[in-house]
């Protein structure tokens, strides 16, 4: 298992050189160095000296992946690739294009992200589970059958009619909460109800139509057959059997979301204000900011990396007769 | 269902208004709250130069000028100069230097701050991991001397510091240049570079009260950057205590943690969420203006005249990105004063006979005022000089073609229209580069552009549009065909793509040139590629916008300045527009005392600028900010930026009107809540028939 | 002047496909059964109905044109320089008559109060008449009986036509019982009867109001479903090929091409998606704005980024049918049979293409139709975060960006967003219930 784990962190090395790679030559096809010293320096005034100045002090005066001018292995290390690369992994990210500190900016940020993110991750997965499990235990009644068109329903809509609904509604008739925005400590959960409580019923229709029919395959099984032979009652055989086998793929299935959960969500965290990474995110794209880009990509694979080995990992605890070789 | 019970347990837990975004504890506080859009980048005064920065910068740093606050037009007054310099001319081996010498006040005390104890200069590095903000350190205090403001000029030479002015100020400070060249030689990485060891030729310390500046040859306009935060004091010691090591990860940098004499202190700077301005207890203490505009006195602005301000004690900036709930929280009395989104214009604002904005019934109703102002601004629509279609670098026959096609074309674009639907009518269409309430501009019928307006009926009617089709055919198109190919005339207009919302914009300029038949090709970018495209001269007809720095004719005038061309020079002249004669006359215009003089060589401009339409009109936008009824003072300023100052809260009528507007409106939860209950009921029916039903089939 | 948009090409291309397919599937009794498994659900027979509808309208939206520039004599034929379609043609009365600023659906006055001058030179501040919306009525007292006789008269038309399908469906129904032909025919009324009184209404009013700058939201809308349709299709066309290719390639050949396969899949998931689409598509724009010499037209740009949107979109999103078929084709390689052929020396590129492609067609069939809606919905986030289609293409991913802004306004204007919510809805569920229908027909175990 352990020598497993290392193999698979191994493998991930690769993996985080081909995301840099590819960011790297996303952003830099789309931007000059000049590009970006002309948006973090504004639009009033500009010199061409004070672009050669703001490149040179960041080393954006390097070239792109190729130092024909330098010497030895200073043709490949003297580059803008190289040096902003390498230290990413040693998670040293640095410093922003407008010079503050991208690490102890991701540390403040992280925290209201999964505020967010978490309670909509287990609130939704609990509420999802419930809806999905009385659907299975009414199945083929017409309880289920309109379960199952509102679950489809619900999965037609667009998460932005929820938002706009859920605000406009919740806050700006209501009064019930602030419209957005976000505060530290327990003052939060006033600002969170709303984004979390749109987040699970946005969730609901696609997750619950899948956790049914992953019910309904385990109650074809055998055993449940025996079960309900042995005079189990159905609830009992539901919860008792079915639940605890189904859990498996559905547990299995959501690991891999875990991590990414402090990357928060792009589109809640803009629309209610929570200064999240996922706001970070869109503003460096918009600031064309590289170091805050290149860096919040980085998180993210490293991120989606270990949700793969968490998976792994996951299947051999809930089934014993998996090994990890 | 659990979600909804959560709800109401913890909502009933905060008091009667549930929406209310700050805490429980900062109610009925004298605490102004404010918004702001984008993180400021730079607080640095040596770096700062966007109004989203000088909201904060400006409370704290003190140049040495600033704008009276009531009066209009806009008047330079001491802030912390004895009086307002008046340069000396110096003739020395043939050139003309202006020399100013600025007295400060005695007597002005800084902010506290750890920069001033001096052991706070040579902290363990420990020490400066485990701070959470600079001001958990001992705090101390001095005097501000003249020799703070010589630093801080020096400071817009430093190596590290991308002062946005410098080009501009090396022109004119005699040795700035060279300083800069000298600094970077001096410059140790990682290490601080003390700016009083390396003197600077054109400004140096009189005494502890008094400096002086020398500028190459005459330069009128430079008092009004001793208005801006470029010329304001910085200590040696908060430079020294910043450049520390470890400080810079910590985010301790003066580009984060400004430190100035003013009313106010940055207290706390989350620049994602919330900013917070509070008072300075070292401040002196200034008196509120006792003279203002007429109608200032009945509008109340008077009636704290000669009172020492400032009068609030915390300002709370919230960052707030999307303009919905900037509005909605304004309704609901979460902000204290708010400019109006284009969206919500109707529900605010009505448009009386006289094109007079008044407020709506129903804010009037809630107390709220309104007050509006132009800003020194200009958007306009360009046309490059050095287009072969619609420019006039092309000699002879065809620069008089391109002339009538520009002619004709300024007359077709209906900027009253433009204003009127995407604006909702706030601004005004431009007659001259000159935005108004600045010397040169000319109103009412004097100020008329005769070549695409008339006067009648006491105001300004754009002229038809056969004039235009006229001017079309007389440039060779005749129905918006080449008179000779008998090809269609294609214009092509870049600008830059905000959105969604552009597409009416581009519906709305392809309607203006096929009122005149000719075919148009929009060409959105992205800013960059734009601004590219301006400096490579490579665009037809463009949008851009420049805001002044300073309420004077040169800084507009300027930007058709010959010598700034973008394409050239990458001057501020995006047009690239050339006219020797106009050249010659901003020469002479540039250094002049405002006086009729002056105003004759501006007319002589504008006529020549409208007869080459360099520009096919554009407009001056204009401001409308809201007030709530709890607060006193306010009015709208389009140059000074220092306001916080002047505000004045009363923040038991904040409290309870934003009680009365807050009510939380419960029944329609409560709806939910019973219907989710109700719909659980066939699901009980069914649960019990089912396990009676499987009971029977086992039995 | 006709104009032929790239995604035109491909739009009637893949419609041309489809129909081949249709027809080979009938040839072939291993794909008949499943489709008529499929069209045996109530749910498919309706949606299928609702889709044709939208299919038709997208396809229509799919011929351009640029007009021709009225001329004198001796003139040289010249074309205008904005592109049309054919629906535009007939819409025409919804496109020309544009208003100056909002107004409510069926409204005779505007939404927004206006500086009128009244004929003796007074001026007076009110809702003033639409220019198009009701100008026919002389007295707007008559509003009411002249929409209901509009109204009825949409109903009636729609009656008549309802019974003449009635008529046809009785013959059809004989031939193929076992299809549900009501639940289509249910789904034709419906249609129709919305239809119906719409087109009447739309010739006088403004069925679903007007936008800020006056355009019939009923005219956007119609537009915005070939963007939908475009995105939903194209997208998938561009992923099959890369998706079935690597997918079967990497689980068949196994060994190092299975590894740089994964690896690449790996790389390309890790990377957060709307990164990578914000980053692909501003690219794909300063490429455009770079050459703008290959583009006559404003439309044409606007086409190019809508078609490389497709791409990009298709690009980031194989990696999920990739997955699925490598295992797919990992378990079909140890199969006796195409052990054997191996043993018998029968070529690789043979056994994929006989014996691999053939079974796992129907993954790549419910593959295609379950993601439609997904990316149809992806298109409106993304033009919400600003790199989706172009600004001047008409999306309901562009009209509730728009719409957004409205909903701070007081009196609300909800037209807009509960239209683009209709349209959007509407199609979407359809072709959720369509999916559903496909991949039972086709296996129920499939997950996806």
């Amino acid at each position: 298992m352990f020598a497993y784990i290392v193999r698979r962190i191994l493998y991930a090395i690769p993996i985080l050189v081909g995301v840099n790679l590819i960011t790297f030559a996303l952003f830099f096809i789309v931007n000059t160095p000049d590009d970006m010293a002309r948006m973090q320096l504004g639009a009033k005034r500009v010199t061409p000296e004070a672009i050669e100045k703001w490149k040179a002090e960041r080393g954006y005066d390097l070239p792109l992946v190729w130092n024909a001018s330098a010497e030895g292995s200073a043709k490949a290390t003297g580059t803008i690739f190289f040096q902003k690369s390498v230290r990413l992994f040693v998670f040293d990210f640095g410093f922003s294009e407008d010079k503050r500190d991208i690490a102890g900016e991701i540390r403040a940020r992280m925290w209201p992200s999964l505020a967010l993110a978490l309670p909509v991750f287990l609130v939704g997965l609990a509420v999802c589970i419930t809806f999905a499990l009385l659907m299975a235990f009414f199945r083929a009644s017409y309880l289920d059958f309109w379960g199952v068109v509102a679950c489809v329903a619900m999965m037609s809509i667009s998460t932005l009619f929820y938002i706009i609904g859920g605000q406009y509604l919740a806050s700006k008739i209501w009064h019930l909460v602030p419209i957005s925005g976000y505060a530290g400590g327990l003052d939060a959960v006033r600002f969170l109800i709303l984004p979390v409580v749109i987040g699970v019923v946005g969730g609901i229709g696609a997750s619950s139509r899948w956790y049914r029919t992953l019910f309904l395959e385990e109650m074809g099984k055998d055993y449940v057959r025996t079960a309900r032979a042995k005079g189990l009652t159905e609830g009992v055989v539901l919860f008792r059997h079915v639940l605890k086998n189904a859990m498996i793929p559905i547990l299995t299935g959501v690991v891999v979301v875990i991590p990414t959960l402090f990357l928060g969500s792009l589109l809640m965290e803009s629309f209610f204000g929570i200064p999240g990474l996922g706001s970070y995110t869109i503003d460096a794209i918009q600031a064309q900011d590289f170091s805050v880009v290149r860096s919040m990509v980085f998180i993210g694979s490293v991120f989606y990396i270990v949700g793969l080995i968490l998976t792994d990992i996951s299947y051999t605890v809930v089934d014993p007769r998996i090994r990890l070789e | 269902m659990r979600t909804l019970l959560l709800l109401l347990v913890f909502l009933t837990g905060c008091g009667e208004v549930w929406n209310d975004p700050y805490p429980v504890a900062d109610r009925g506080k004298n605490v102004l709250y404010s918004v702001f859009a984008e993180r400021p980048k730079h607080l640095d005064p040596a770096q700062s130069y966007t109004s989203d920065e000088a909201v904060f910068t400006r409370q704290v740093y003190e140049p040495p000028l600033q704008y009276h606050y009531l009066k209009r037009p806009y008047e330079l007054i001491p802030l912390t100069a004895a009086e307002i310099p008046v340069p000396r001319l110096v003739e020395k081996s043939g050139i003309t230097y202006s020399v100013y010498d600025i007295r400060i006040k005695p007597g002005i005390k800084y902010q506290p701050h750890p920069g001033f104890i001096a052991e706070n200069l040579s902290l363990k590095k420990q020490i400066i991991e485990d701070l959470q903000s600079p001001y958990d350190l001992p705090l101390g205090t001095r005097e501000l001397t003249a020799d703070d403001y010589v630093y801080q000029i020096k400071r817009l030479a430093h190596p590290q510091l991308h002062s946005p002015i410098f080009g501009l100020m090396a022109e004119y400070i005699v040795g700035l240049r060279e300083y800069a060249g000298r600094l970077q030689k001096a410059a140790r990485p990682g290490q601080w570079l003390d700016l009083r060891e390396h003197p600077l030729e054109g400004v140096e310390r009189v005494d502890a009260q008094t400096y002086r500046i020398t500028l190459k040859g005459r330069y009128p306009q430079f008092v009004y950057w001793l208005a801006m935060p470029f010329f304001a004091p910085m200590p040696w010691e908060a430079d020294r205590f910043f450049q520390q090591a470890g400080m810079l990860q910590k985010n301790f940098t003066l580009d984060w943690w400004p430190v100035g004499t003013g009313p106010y202190m940055l207290s706390r700077n989350d620049p994602n969420a919330r900013m917070v301005l509070e008072r300075n207890p070292n401040f002196r203490g200034e008196a509120y203006p006792s003279e203002g505009e007429a109608g200032d006195a009945q509008r109340g602005l008077l009636a704290d005249a000669g009172k020492t301000m400032p009068f609030i004690d915390r300002a709370v900036y919230t960052r707030e990105k999307e303009s919905i709930p900037l509005w909605n929280k304004f309704l609901q009395g979460y902000y204290d004063l708010s400019g109006i989104a284009s969206d919500s214009f109707d529900q605010a604002v009505r448009v009386s006979v006289e094109g007079e904005a008044t407020l709506s019934p129903e804010m009037e109703a809630r107390g709220i005022r309104l007050d509006t102002s132009i800003a020194p601004t200009i958007f306009y629509l360009g046309a490059n000089w050095l287009d072969p279609v619609i420019g006039g670098v092309s000699g002879g026959d065809s620069a008089e073609r391109a002339r009538k096609l520009r002619q004709a074309l300024a007359i077709a674009v209906d900027w009253e229209e433009y204003l009127s639907i995407f604006a909702n009518g706030r601004g005004v269409p431009s007659h001259s580069p000159v935005a108004p309430g600045i010397f040169g501009y000319r109103d009412g019928a004097e100020g008329l552009n005769p070549l695409t307006h008339a006067w009648k009926d006491g105001k300004a009617q754009r002229r038809p549009i056969e004039a235009a089709k006229q001017l079309l055919a007389e440039a060779g198109y005749p129905d918006g065909r080449d008179a000779k190919t008998g090809q269609p005339l294609v214009l092509y207009l870049d600008s830059t793509s905000r959105g969604p919302g552009d597409k009416a914009v581009v519906d709305w300029w392809r309607k203006q040139f096929a009122k005149l038949s000719v075919q148009f090709e929009p060409r959105q970018t992205d800013w960059n590629r734009f601004q590219e495209k301006l400096r490579k001269g490579s665009t037809q007809l463009f949008i851009v916008g420049w805001s002044a720095d300073y309420p004077d004719p040169e800084n507009f005038m300027f930007l058709l300045h010959g010598a700034q061309s973008r394409a050239k020079t990458q001057g501020e002249n995006a047009s690239n527009y050339l006219n020797p004669e106009f050249d010659a006359l901003f020469e002479r215009m540039r250094n002049m005392p405002s006086g009729p003089e002056r105003q004759k060589i501006i007319d002589r401009m504008t006529d020549i600028f409208r007869r080459d339409a360099p520009w096919i009109g554009g407009f001056h936008p204009k401001n409308f900010a809201l007030f709530h009824s709890w607060l006193g003072n306010a009015k709208a300023n389009e140059m000074s930026d220092n306001k916080l100052k002047y505000l004045r809260v009363d923040a038991a009528k904040r409290e309870a009107l934003r009680r009365e507007w807050n009510q939380p409106v419960l029944w329609p939860s409560v709806l939910l809540f019973l219907l989710l209950m109700l719909s659980i009921v066939p699901a009980v029916i069914s649960y019990k028939k089912r396990e009676q039903m499987a009971a029977r089939t086992v039995s | 002047m006709p104009v032929i948009l790239v995604t035109d090409v491909l739009v009637w291309l893949l419609a041309a496909a489809a129909t081949g397919y249709a027809f080979y599937c009938r040839r072939h009794p291993h794909l008949a059964v499943p489709w008529a498994r499929v069209f045996r659900s109530t749910a498919a027979m309706a949606s299928v109905v609702v889709l044709g509808v939208y299919v038709a309208l997208g396809l229509l939206d799919s011929l351009h044109f640029r007009p021709e520039l009225e001329k004198k004599d001796g003139e040289q034929k010249a074309y205008s320089s904005e592109v049309l379609s054919v629906l535009d043609l007939a819409l025409s009365h919804l496109r020309g008559r544009s208003e100056k600023t909002y107004s409510a659906p069926l409204a005779t006055r505007s939404f927004a109060k206006e500086q009128i001058e009244l004929p003796d030179g007074r001026q007076l501040r009110d809702f003033p008449r639409l220019r198009f919306g009701g100008a026919h009525l002389q007295d707007e007292g008559e509003w009411a009986g002249d929409v209901a006789k509009r109204m009825l008269t949409g109903i009636a038309v729609a009656a008549a036509l309802l019974f003449l399908i009635f008529l046809v469906m009785k013959i059809i129904r004989k031939r193929r019982p076992e299809i549900p032909w009501s639940a289509a025919y249910a789904a034709i009324a419906v249609l129709a009867l919305l239809a119906g009184p719409a087109a009447a209404l739309s010739s006088g009013y403004h069925v679903l109001g007007t936008d800020k700058v006056g355009q019939d939201i009923f005219y956007l809308a119609l537009k915005s479903v070939r963007t939908s349709l475009v995105i939903g299709t194209l997208t998938t066309l561009v992923l099959l090929p890369v998706g079935i290719a690597l997918g079967i390639a990497a689980g068949y050949f196994k060994g190092w091409i299975d590894d740089v396969i994964q690896y690449l899949y790996t790389t390309l998931n890790s990377i957060p998606g709307v990164l990578l689409i914000a980053a692909a598509v501003l690219m794909m724009q300063v490429y455009i704005d770079l050459h703008p010499e290959m583009f006559q037209t404003a439309v044409q740009r606007a086409d190019l980024r809508l078609l490389f949107l497709c791409i990009i979109l298709g690009l980031t999103s194989w990696t999920g049918l990739a997955r699925l078929l490598r295992g797919e084709a990992l378990k079909l390689s140890q199969l006796e049979y195409i052990q054997a052929a191996h043993a018998f020396g029968v070529r690789d590129t043979r056994i994929l293409a006989r014996h691999i492609l053939p079974n796992v067609s129907h993954i790549v069939i419910i593959a295609m139709v379950m993601d439609f809606s997904g990316l149809v919905l992806a298109e409106a986030v993304l033009s919400y975060v600003g790199v989706g289609v172009d600004p001047s293409t008409n999306s309901f991913g562009t009209m509730i960006n728009a719409a957004r802004m409205e909903m701070a306004r007081e009196p609300v204007v909800w037209w807009a967003l509960a239209t683009a919510f209709t349209f959007m809805f509407a199609l979407v569920l359809a072709a959720n219930l369509f999916a559903d229908a496909v991949r039972d027909g086709f296996d129920p175990r499939v997950r996806m």
